[in-house]
């Protein structure tokens, strides 16, 4: 196969399945977030300072493989 | 429609290179210190105008360095770099979107013989470099605050602890931990910025009446959002780097 095809297949799959996990991950992280505010509102403050923390490093791995799959298609 | 990883290098002053980033980074901090010298220039204790416009921005970046910190006298101590961090990454976020920035420029001939556009402006982050450097003195700042809260010998024990092999191996593990902030500060801030500068480029290219709208949107909230989330990593670890344990230890032993 040439070079651009693989590229292509290449850059979609990079992203397509890199933010597999940290999609799972912000939700996860929303939901427990949420509810903890839920059961203490007078907390929400706290539980809001780690909870947009935590989205803050998952997210961080989805944006890697975006990275990585911008590399691979242009350049 | 041409997407550089790289930012492109605009002219030369004696042989060092000036790319369309650097420019922008150079927009942003003139503009942030124009804005605060006439912010500050004749302070009065009613506020109006752009000085109230920055007490505003400086009391809500003193409430979030409160939040996570926890100690206001703490909190003064390690404000000026951490709002600077805010400021400049928002600013230039934020100018990175204005129209003009990304279109405007010349064509040149690159190394490969082919015909390529180069605009004269891009967005700050949006250059590797830049955010590179952040990351790096945000990294050896959490460093420095860290040896001078609670000396250098006690500092030194969190990287290389002797007293067994265990703790050895965390050590090691630790000064991975702080390199891998430093990329993952960078390539956070570089991934987000550049992302949505493509993204705004593709959309535009595709449709190019009203459908950018949202996506304009979602990049002012991005910058925003990125901005906040370097300052309050950079809080977080300089807090943890603070932290005295030992202190810790002697109430417990106390209460027994």
């Amino acid at each position: 196969m040439e070079k651009e095809v693989v590229q292509i297949i290449a850059a979609a799959g990079a992203i397509a399945v890199g933010a597999i996990a940290p999609s799972i991950a912000i939700g996860m992280i929303g939901s427990k977030g949420l509810e903890a505010i839920g059961r203490n509102p007078e907390a929400a403050g706290k539980v809001q300072t780690g909870m947009i923390l935590a989205l803050a490093f998952s997210e961080a791995i989805a944006i890697y493989a975006l990275v990585i799959a911008l590399i691979v298609k242009f350049v | 429609m041409e997407i550089s990883l790289a930012a492109e290098k605009v002219f030369h002053i004696g042989g060092f290179p000036i790319t369309n980033s650097l420019l922008m980074t150079w927009i942003a901090i003139i503009l942030l210190v124009v804005l605060g010298y006439f912010a500050g220039r004749k302070p009065q204790m009613i506020p109006k105008g752009i000085q109230n416009f920055f007490e505003m921005v400086v009391e809500m970046l003193l409430n979030l360095c409160d939040d996570i910190i926890g100690d206001k006298k703490v909190t003064r101590r390690y404000f000026p770099l951490v709002a600077t961090f805010f400021l400049f990454i928002l600013v230039s976020n934020w100018m990175g979107l204005l129209p003009g920035v990304g279109t405007i420029g010349f064509h040149e001939v690159n190394s490969h013989g082919k015909e390529v556009f180069v605009p004269l402006l891009r967005g700050g982050n949006a250059d590797l470099n830049t955010t590179l450097a952040l990351a790096i003195v945000s990294v050896i700042s959490i460093q420095i605050f860290g040896i001078a809260a609670i000396g250098f010998v006690k500092y030194g024990k969190k990287f290389d602890n002797f007293s067994g092999p265990i703790e050895w191996f965390v050590g090691v593990l630790e000064i991975i931990g702080e390199v891998s902030r430093m990329i993952s500060f960078s390539f956070r801030l570089f991934g987000n910025i550049f992302a949505g500068e493509v993204l705004l480029t593709v959309v535009a290219f595709l449709i190019p009446w009203i459908a950018p709208l949202p996506f304009y949107g979602l990049e002012l909230f991005v910058g925003f959002v990125q901005a906040l989330v370097f300052t309050m990593l950079t809080l977080v670890f300089i807090k943890t780097a603070t932290a005295d344990h030992d202190g810790h230890e002697e109430t417990v032993s106390q209460t027994v």
